[in-house]
């Protein structure tokens, strides 16, 4: 029975509606997210940070807390392993300082009081002596000679000899020769342009609530995107056992990436440790932002030659990302994506990696790609004006396809940038007419997507009815499509599915709900799953009858007998065998354990009208549509909302979103107010069209949908922006400021 | 500090606490009351999750200090659904998957309701400028905009 490799192509469930299964909980506020657990005896903890962009520690005098009776528990750097290195020492450095603040809002110490208003009270009594150093907070300021040195050493071997310490890390891909390429070329456009970071923005600030026990057992309630992550990054900079660290993932507000990364957890496990007390730690608004990862500012220079035709005859392009203090921003990303969408002869990306004096860059949807795709796609549009061409044809006629070389390397599978170019193409956005002043900017977008590590199971209740394990936070109504899948694969109501997320000591390890992962590779197992079951189910009915596990097969909920030989038998339903599993060899229940493979790449094309008013540099997003790949839509409603989700953040960072830093490496912007996301009226209608060009690496087809929503709106922006004001923007944010700038330089 | 002594009537029950006089009606609701359907986003007024009902108004209650809630009717989110009975926003929310990770939907709820209290046919402009003051970060706000029109479409063939 090939139960096990199945591709399914028509579907009773998946594809259509249903109300997801926690939302009742989401509408009543029932629904307990990281913030909104409480234990009886809790302490509360706050962090002291460096209002210093780069300074050195030199004492820090906690005395004034001596007699204090509400301090429970102070902790430095001291207090956590000493022997990390790599990565797993990056992430405690980031966590707590140890002997240089390395920017404003850097971890110093913490405290623990039996209330919050005492904790405030007490973490303003420490007294930190610091000698100021110089800072550096732009990436090209960061990478020139003579720039204040964040930390010696940290180059990786890439990167060649003699270059600034602050450079840590060098990526070059592509294939063909540029330079013979560009000889070609009828039109030659390179230009340079900038993105500051933007953060994620997730509404719930970070939060956890833990307890250390004396024997060393800990728990952790917390919001995040990956508890099994959470628990081993504990247990590391605790020098404590993964299993020892048993934590739970609440219900989680928000994430996009941020909360992949660690921050809390392990100082409230610490200050519990301590106390012998649980520890509850909240983050303000204004520590999110200056403390916890934005994505990464770029500085990129991009070069592409084309024919007259529109044909693309060579690319090269140059992408230098800060990461904030720490080695790992998404260059490599930002390199292999910028061309992703183009099947081209001669292509080359080269990508920096550099650190300055700001927070540690974490994820953010598509880590690196949007930046990208804002300078290639920008350029393209310019290439498309000077060249009178067509943008959407233009694109189509160097459009990847199946079968294509990417221009990071492999060659593609069955993909449908072409499909959503077309769609494009024909859709009533495209043939619309432009509303006076109204620029019309297009993009296409890409992103890897991938699978990792997943673990799931699968129990059968007595009365025929199905609970699902699975070890991925559910970051955007994950479980509905889950709740679909079981029930599709064993023919049971949706209803009679409930899917929870299970704390790391109940199952293997999972990956971080990221990479747009879970409805591709949790999906995955969740289908396997169900297969292992629907094989056990029919096992235990062959035994029942005293037949061979072959001589009966699995129908539409049924196991039934497979021929006049296997003898006479009434079907048996899922309920029949669950009913008497008790007594006929024990509980039945579904596994599957594995790091899937075959993500499936998906691609993008967004359509946008934008008018910018000359006088105040305020540009208005009049219509919006998404068109992409899902692969497969299992949840189209959940589907629409990533599409839509991720244009909104783009056009955010297009328009208003950045890091303000003063002259002192200080951040400006710290809050809502000053950091402005796009709110209800900011926004016109996002249209959405799904495609479904399906993923020969899943059983149903799916690709994750995530990320690539984030990829196309800052081209896609920027170009009608461009288009509107007459006057190609280089630099985001276009705030009205840069805006009227580029005007007043233009008319001058 | 002494524990100032405040009396009030939540979601029409009557309700004491005790609260130090720095802290916030959001503080008192969620960390007294234990009515943690209000959420903390921002603390600054900025993002409208804690919003709640304050004498017919809805108001951010992070902005509001605690002992402000002496003598006043509040509504909360928990008090939304009436015996079980979603109300009619809060099954159009859950119809047009108007919610990707819910955070801010108690706020949005809220707000909305008292919206559709003091304007039974809002256009669609006037919803996203009523709703400006909440903050989502999921949706782009499309599926909310939908849920609440719908809702409001209903309750007046209802009545």
């Amino acid at each position: 029975m090939a139960l096990d490799n199945e591709n399914k192509n028509f579907f009773d469930v998946v594809g259509t509606r249903p109300i997801r299964p926690d939302g009742i909980e989401k509408v009543t506020g029932q629904a307990r997210f990281g913030a909104d657990a409480y234990l009886p005896g809790m302490l509360h903890g706050i962090i002291l940070r460096s209002p210093h962009a780069h300074a050195e520690i030199l004492n820090i005098d906690t005395t004034s807390l001596d007699n204090d009776p509400s301090v429970k528990a102070i902790v430095t750097r001291k207090d956590f392993s000493p022997d990390l290195k790599g990565e797993d020492w990056n992430i405690l450095e980031n966590v707590m300082a140890d002997q240089k603040a390395l920017y404003d809002g850097h971890a110093i110490a913490a405290v623990a009081c039996s209330s919050l208003l005492e904790a405030r009270d007490a973490v303003k009594k420490i007294r930190v002596k610091y000698s100021l150093l110089p800072h550096v907070t732009d990436v090209e300021e960061a990478m020139k000679e003579g720039a204040p040195i964040i930390r010696e050493g940290v180059a990786r071997s890439s990167v060649p000899k003699d270059m600034h310490p602050n450079i840590v890390g060098y990526h070059e891909s592509g294939h063909g020769n540029v330079e013979k390429g560009f000889i070609e070329a009828d039109l030659i456009i390179e230009e340079t342009f900038k993105t500051e970071a933007a953060h994620q923005g997730y509404i719930e600030p970070h939060a956890c609530l833990v307890n250390m026990m004396p024997d060393g057992k800990g728990e952790v309630w917390c919001c995040t995107q990956g508890h099994f992550n959470v628990a081993k990054v504990c247990a590391k900079l605790l020098g404590t056992d993964a299993s020892q660290i048993r934590v739970t993932a609440s219900e989680i507000g928000g994430g996009f990436g941020g909360k992949t990364a660690v921050f809390i957890e392990p100082v409230a496990l610490a200050l519990s440790k301590k106390a012998n007390r649980p520890v509850k730690m909240v983050m303000s608004r204004s520590e999110v932002f200056r403390a916890t990862g934005p994505t990464s500012s770029t500085s990129m220079l991009v070069k592409i030659g084309m024919k007259k035709d529109g044909k693309i005859t060579a690319a090269s392009g140059t992408f230098k990302l800060q990461g904030g203090a720490f080695p790992g921003s998404p260059m490599a990303e930002s390199a292999m994506c910028a061309f992703a969408p183009y099947d081209l002869e001669h292509v080359k990306n080269v990508g920096w990696d550099v650190m300055c004096n700001r927070p540690k860059q974490a994820a953010y949807r598509a880590p690196g790609s949007p930046m990208a795709a804002f300078a290639v796609e920008s350029v393209i549009d310019d290439l498309c004006k000077k060249l009178k061409l067509d943008p959407i044809e233009t694109r189509l006629k160097n459009a990847v396809k199946e079968g294509s070389k990417a221009s990071f390397g492999p060659r593609f599978e069955r993909i449908g940038l072409v499909e959503t170019l077309e769609s494009a193409k024909s859709h009533p956005h495209y043939l619309a007419p432009l509303k006076d002043g109204y620029g019309r900017g297009i993009s296409c977008g890409f992103w890897f997507n991938f699978g990792g590590e997943t673990s799931v199971s699968l129990a059968l209740a007595e009365d025929g009815t199905a609970s699902l394990s699975v070890g991925t936070p559910d970051i955007g109504g994950s479980r509905a499509s889950m709740c679909q899948i079981v029930s599709e694969e064993l023919s049971i109501p949706y209803e009679k599915v409930r899917a929870t997320i299970a704390d790391t000591a109940t199952l293997g390890y999972n990956e971080i709900s990221h990479g747009s992962r879970v409805t591709f590779a949790t999906g995955l197992a969740t289908i396997k799953a169900a297969r292992d079951m629907k094989r056990k189910l029919c096992a235990r009915a062959a035994s029942n009858w005293g037949l061979e596990e072959d001589a009966v097969y699995w129908e539409k909920g049924y196991v039934k007998p497979a021929g006049p030989n296997a003898g006479n038998h009434d079907p048996l339903s899922i309920i029949d065998i669950a009913k008497t599993m008790g007594r006929t060899g024990g509980p039945i229940v579904g596994h599957f354990e594995a790091s899937p493979e075959g993500a499936g790449v998906s691609f993008a094309t967004h359509i946008v009208d934008a008018k910018v008013d000359r006088e105040t540099g305020f540009t208005s997003v009049d219509r919006y549509t998404v068109i992409q790949d899902a692969g497969k839509a299992i949840h189209p409603a959940y589907v629409e909302g990533q599409f839509q989700g991720g244009a909104a953040q783009g056009i955010g960072w297009a328009l208003n979103e950045e890091y303000i830093y003063d002259e002192k490496g200080v951040l400006q912007n710290a809050g809502f107010l000053d950091y402005r996301i796009p709110v209800a009226s900011d926004l016109p209608k996002i249209d959405t069209v799904i495609v479904e060009v399906p993923n020969p690496g899943h059983p149903y087809g799916v690709r994750g949908v995530g990320e690539t929503s984030i990829c196309p709106p800052l081209a896609a922006i920027a170009n009608a922006v461009s288009n509107s004001v007459g006057i190609r923007m280089k630099e985001l944010p276009m705030s009205p400021p840069r805006i009227l700038k580029a005007i007043e330089e233009n008319n001058g | 500090m002494k524990k100032v002594h405040v009396s009030t009537t939540i979601n029409g029950d009557n309700k004491e606490f005790l609260c130090d006089t720095r802290e916030t009606l959001l503080d008192a609701l969620r960390d007294h009351l234990a009515l943690t359907g209000s959420k903390e986003g921002c603390g600054t007024g900025d993002c409208g999750a804690c919003s709640v009902i304050f004498e017919g108004e809805v108001i951010c209650s992070c902005l509001a200090l605690a002992v402000e809630a002496e003598g006043k009717n509040i509504d909360t989110i928990e008090g939304m659904a009436n015996d079980g009975k979603l109300h009619i926003l809060q099954k159009k929310f859950l119809e047009h998957a108007a919610l990707q990770c819910g955070i801010c939907t108690p706020g949005i709820l809220m707000a909305s309701k008292s919206l559709l209290q003091q304007n039974k046919e809002p256009t669609k402009e006037e919803v996203r400028f009523w709703l400006a003051g909440n903050l989502c970060r999921c949706t782009g706000y499309d599926k909310i905009i939908n849920a609440v029109l719908d809702a409001a479409k209903e309750m007046r063939e209802t009545v």
